[in-house]
């Protein structure tokens, strides 16, 4: 971000002047910062203030005594480590697969001509746009037993028996591999986008093949976009609430619904509080660990 | 054709075939659900089938006939509207006030205002139901309003950032020196050039608050529930068509602000930077 050139925009601040434009300097410093005073009055409210409150709410059980007990009952309740082990499980599964979904279909996009990417981006972006809502449901209509592709598959005699495709593990993993790609590809695709090509032209040109011209040259280019995707997805999956809620039959519990769950049905705050306490300082180191490595501001103002 | 070089280093399409054709599935896997769902929108049957044995309306006479599906869509856009009125005139500000401003602290607001972005949605949920109980917002639509209004700032602050990048500030500058006062620089030297990354923000701001599903669980409700807080506890329950119907109609709200969105990134793509 360039801020104005203070010092060029008013020439020659002249020894007597120069408090008095100090002066406006400051009082302008000020203006602006006023200006994003509403804004910031919104997000402390709605997002500061009840965090720190629920941040504090952790640390009392449900007598109002001090505690630590809702920290440790993380560690030590097997329900509560099976849970943490569902979500890393299925956030590695999602992950994973989005990356061989994803890494193929933005490099292709990256080397279409211009015309032919766009259209092909729409296939991107319209999911991207859709309601997570509708597309979970159109999973549920896809995935049931009576559903198309059970249907299908026994028309075609893959299968003879309709397999259990939802309201289970399987369920939850296709409809969030599903919601996720999108962000997947998109900063891939802007990564991939800003590589040079004439490095490709030079690995060609000393005599590389298309392979080794791909995995010693373009790869290792596109390993920020890449990096930057995976945290993406993978920061989104552990927070995940809808589509396991919709698609995983209450049987598979992931971390968002535990504390769903214990507040709606459980009115345990203190619990409720410290599990989103875990959560958001896992979701940040994640994200702080990727903008230290590259910027990631960088790369999501390119595909939107 | 197929044995024409497809990139830098000579390799055949030929030889990139597989690529195509993995690239193509995995398109379909992205497109086809949420289309799938239109059709099925359209069959008469209960049992959601593809391709419908026969057509009608049934489902959306069923969703438009109910009262509740009627009122819960009247809220959703309500608070998608207000949404867009209120966060977009924020964000707008707020980058402006960040791009000009040479302050030490701007890093750190920045961070600020996208936190509502990087924060678990569940934890904002449960911590604005929290709060609003105690301010008792909880089941009103201002309530939902501030609440998606503060998840849109991110998306407008970000859009308009990059707009106001690629926008060359010394011209507000020359109004200003000219005699115009800041504000009046700003709404008829800036604001037009960077009109569509405004509106980009405004679309964010509009499909976020529409698309909002897990606060509005938490904090919506009573007869300011959201369409998105009623299709989820429906689908809690069963698979009723009348979603199908429901979704259709969500599908093409997507695609025309797509469209919209579109036109207006091409525009600013168009349009010449200094």
């Amino acid at each position: 971000m360039t801020a104005i050139p203070r010092d060029t925009a008013i020439p020659a601040a002249a020894g007597n002047n120069a408090d008095g434009l100090a002066e406006d300097a400051r009082r302008e410093r000020w203006q602006m910062f006023g200006l994003c005073s509403p804004a910031l009055l919104l997000v402390g409210l709605v997002v500061f203030i009840p965090v720190g409150w629920l941040f504090w709410l952790s640390f009392f059980d449900a007598q109002g005594v001090l505690t630590f007990e809702n920290y440790e009952r993380m560690w030590g309740s097997r329900s509560y480590i099976r849970t943490f082990q569902t979500t890393f499980e299925i956030s590695f599964i999602v992950t994973a697969a989005c990356v061989l979904m994803g890494y193929p279909l933005a490099y292709m996009l990256s080397q279409l001509p211009p015309r032919a990417a766009g259209i092909c981006m729409i296939f991107v972006i319209l999911p991207f746009w859709t309601s997570l809502l509708v597309r979970t449901y159109a999973w549920l209509v896809l995935l049931q037993r009576q559903g198309l592709i059970n249907t299908w598959m026994i028309d075609l005699g893959i299968i003879d028996e309709p397999m259990r495709l939802v309201h289970n593990f399987t369920g939850t993993v296709i409809g969030m591999v599903h919601i996720l790609l999108p962000f997947l590809v998109l900063p891939l695709f802007a990564a991939m986008k800003s590589i040079d090509r004439d490095y490709l032209k030079a690995a060609a040109n000393l005599g590389a093949s298309p392979t080794r011209a791909f995995w010693q040259v373009f790869f290792p280019l596109s390993l920020p976009g890449l990096f930057a995707g995976i945290v993406l997805v993978f920061v989104l999956c552990l927070g995940f609430y809808v589509t396991p809620a919709l698609l995983g039959g209450g049987k598979t519990i992931m971390w968002a619904m535990r504390i769903e769950t214990s507040v709606n049905l459980y009115a345990n705050w203190g619990a409720a509080s410290a599990l989103g306490v875990v959560l958001l300082i896992v979701t940040l180191g994640l994200l702080y660990i990727l903008n230290k490595a590259f910027r990631l501001d960088k790369l999501m103002a390119g595909p939107r | 054709m197929l044995n024409r070089p497809a990139s830098e280093t000579q390799i055949t399409h030929l030889q990139r075939l597989w690529l195509y054709f993995w690239c193509g599935l995995v398109m379909l896997f992205l497109i086809l659900p949420s289309l799938i769902v239109i059709p099925m929108s359209f069959s008469d049957s209960i049992y959601l089938e593809f391709p419908p044995q026969s057509w009608s309306l049934r489902w959306y006479e069923n969703y438009l006939g109910s009262l509740e599906w009627r009122e819960a869509t009247y809220v959703s856009l309500k608070a998608a509207l207000f949404t867009v009125l209120v966060a977009t005139p924020m964000g707008t500000a707020a980058a402006y006030g960040l791009h000009v401003s040479g302050m030490r602290f701007a890093t750190i607001i920045r961070v600020a205002l996208v936190m509502p972005l990087m924060t678990p949605i569940i934890l904002i949920a449960i911590g604005a139901f929290y709060l609003f109980a105690k301010l008792h917002l909880n089941y009103t639509l201002l309530g939902l309003i501030i609440a998606h209004s503060t998840l849109a700032i991110p998306f407008v602050l970000v859009t308009v950032s990059s707009g106001l990048q690629t926008y060359d500030m010394n011209q507000e500058m020359v109004a200003r020196s000219l005699g115009a006062s800041r504000l009046r620089a700003f709404f008829t030297v800036t604001l037009p050039q960077i009109r569509f990354s405004v509106i980009s923000g405004a679309l964010f701001a509009f499909i976020t608050s529409l698309d909002e599903v897990i606060v509005a669980m938490f904090i919506s409700g009573g007869e300011n529930a959201t369409l998105n807080r009623r299709m989820f506890n429906a689908l809690r329950d069963q698979i009723d068509p009348t979603i199908a119907a429901i979704s259709t109609c969500l599908i093409l709200v997507s695609i025309v602000l797509l469209m919209i969105a579109q036109f207006f990134g091409t525009q600013r793509a168009r349009r010449p930077t200094p």
